[in-house]
Formats: structure tokens, sequence, C-alpha cells
């Protein structure tokens, strides 16, 4: 019985479920092949994710009342979170007032390319390639940089930043290039990646799960072993896709609010 | 069945880096929450500041686990 069992789990274990790769994130390019605006699925999934996003803020904006109905509240209420909870608790009113669209810009885009990861048909966050948080990254490292020169100047950002006063001199040998290499690389480095690793290793752990549940359940020789097995995988599958639900809502916040901190850095501090 | 073969572990060493690797963060983690739980405690009228400041120290810890994960797709 040992014998038979440990034979077709060997074979089992060799023909191997279709476990996802990397190369899941390259998928072939499936219109205008060849060109500089050849469209491959996760394109095209951010091309819908955001279709989607402005048909859904654009009506409700557009229907909006006085007295707000349910949905008009869910949205009211997200739009609050992001101004009251990510803006002004790190800024103030008075600085964040001006920030308040970019930054629930950023929020609402990157939570619902998120939350593609775990629609089905989509089944992949459109910002799980490096490109997509890439450029929101560039684009949180020119306000930056824009909010410091127009509040501090360029010249007093680089000495406040890179010259920090009140150090020895011999110090800002070393101290200088780490400061300029953290504005300029390892803050918009770290979001970026941050971002898109997150949504890589949700899609690989997610897609790992059911395929080991299908594995399990419907090619494995064994079904005596091979339900209970593939069931737990699917729980596995079930509870990992509620848990990048979270994680779609936490990128997007965290996102946010390092936005929002890096900005506030460049303002002087009274 | 050949016997020897009965132990035989097939993959790939990055996994075992990776495994490493998230120990820092997981006691980074580990101190990170222990101590925003703790001064929500003492003082829970600052709980909105604590838990923003405890998000941003969050993504920095987590950034680390992640560099690993990242340093095994492009190995």
């Amino acid at each position: 019985m040992m014998e038979t069992v440990g034979t077709s789990m060997l074979l089992a274990a060799g023909a191997g479920p279709e476990l996802p790769t990397v190369n899941d994130f390259l998928p072939p390019e499936i219109l205008f092949q060849g060109t500089p605006f050849a469209i491959n699925r996760i394109i095209l999934i951010r091309l819908v994710a955001t279709v989607v996003l402005l048909l859904v803020l654009g009506i409700t904006a557009a229907r909006a009342k006085l007295i707000p109905g349910r949905w008009q509240g869910l949205i009211e209420y997200g739009i609050d979170f992001v101004r009251n909870n990510v803006v002004y608790e790190t800024m103030g009113e008075l600085r964040g007032r001006r920030y308040v669209p970019m930054i629930a810009t950023l929020f609402f885009t990157i939570f619902i390319f998120n939350l593609f990861g775990i629609i089905p048909g989509a089944n992949m966050a459109a910002t799980a390639t490096v490109t997509m948080p890439l450029v929101f990254a560039i684009w949180v490292l020119v306000q930056y940089w824009i909010a410091a020169c127009r509040e501090k100047g360029f010249f007093r950002y680089i000495r406040d930043e890179c010259f920090t006063p009140g150090v020895p001199w011999p110090i800002y040998i070393l101290l200088a290039p780490i400061q300029l290499i953290e504005l300029l690389i390892i803050r918009p480095a770290s979001l970026t990646i941050r971002l898109f690793a997150n949504m890589i290793s949700g899609h690989l752990v997610l897609a790992t799960c059911l395929a080991f549940a299908q594995y399990w359940m419907v090619e494995a020789a064994n079904k005596f072993v091979g339900i209970p097995v593939g069931g737990i995988w699917f729980l596995g599958g079930f509870v990992m896709t509620l848990f990048e639900a979270f994680i779609a809502f936490l990128q997007a916040y965290v996102f946010a609010i390092l936005a929002t901190v890096y900005i506030n850095l460049s303002y002087p501090d009274e | 069945m050949d016997i020897i073969t009965l132990a035989e572990v097939a993959g790939n060493l990055s996994v075992i880096g990776y495994g490493l690797a998230t120990i820092g963060p997981g006691i980074g983690l580990g101190i990170l929450f222990g101590k925003a739980m703790e001064s929500t405690a003492r003082q829970p009228e600052m709980s909105g500041k604590i838990q923003t400041i405890m998000f941003i120290g969050l993504a920095l810890v987590e950034l680390l686990g992640l560099l690993g994960f990242v340093a095994l797709l492009i190995k």
C-alpha cells in the first residue's frame, strides 16, 4: 500500500503541476505587434482598469447629490480617508490642500490597478511589472523636487539635505553623496520595488496555490489522497485571495503616505 | 525504486537564501508592531499618529524582505 502511494506521488511529481513562472509577467504582445504601441495582456488590463476607474468616479461625480446615497457615500468615504488620514494627518491642512488631488489620484489608481490581481478574468495586477510603479515613483520624485525648489530654493535644499548644519566637515565627504543618492535614486527605487515586488509575489503565491489545487484534485492518479490535499490547497488559495485584497489596499495606502511624507520633507521645518 | 534517491532534494539554493533574507525583516516587524501596540496602550489618544508612523516604518522594513525577493527574480 505504502509502495503504491509513494510511487503514484513520485510519478505525479514527475509530471508536475503548471507552476507560475516569471514569464507570466512578460506575456506575448496581442495587438499592434512590432510597433512602439504594442499591447500585451498587462497593458490591456491597465487600459481597462483606467476606463473602469474613470467611468465609476465620473458617473458618481456627475450624479452627486447633496444628500449622498449609499454608493456616493462609499466613494466619499474613500476620498475623505485619503484627505484626512493620509494628507492632512502628515502635512497639515495648510500645506496639504495643494496635494490632495495628486495623492488621491495615486491612491485610487494604485488601489484599482492592484485589485485587478484578484478579479477573475484579469488575474494579474496592472502594477505587477516594473514600469507602472516607476511612472508613479517618478511623478512623486518630480513633485518633491518642485516642492523643494519652490519652498526652499534649489541651493538651500541641497545644502540642508546634503550638508546638514552642525556636522563636523570631514563627515560631509561621506554624508553628501549618500544623501544625494537617497534623494535621487533610493526614494523612487524603494517606492517602485515595494509595489511591484508585492504584486509579483502575491500573484506567484496565489497561482501556486491554485495550480496545486487543480493538480491534486483533477490530475493526480490517487483520488483518495488527491481530493483532501487539493482541498487544502484550494482553501489556501481562497485565503490568499482575501489577503491579496488587503495587500492591494495596504500597498496603495503605503505608497500614498510615503509620497506625502517625501513631499513634506521638502518643506522647511519651522 | 532506488533507495539512494529516496531523499533527493531538488530545487534552487536561492530559495533558502530568500528564507534567510526574511529573518531580519521578521524581527523588525515584531519590534515595530510590538512597540506600536505598547505606545498606543500608553497613549490611546495618539493612536492615529502612531499608526501613520507605524505604516511608514512597515514600508521600510518590508522593503528589506522584498529586496531579497527581487534578487531571487533577477539572479
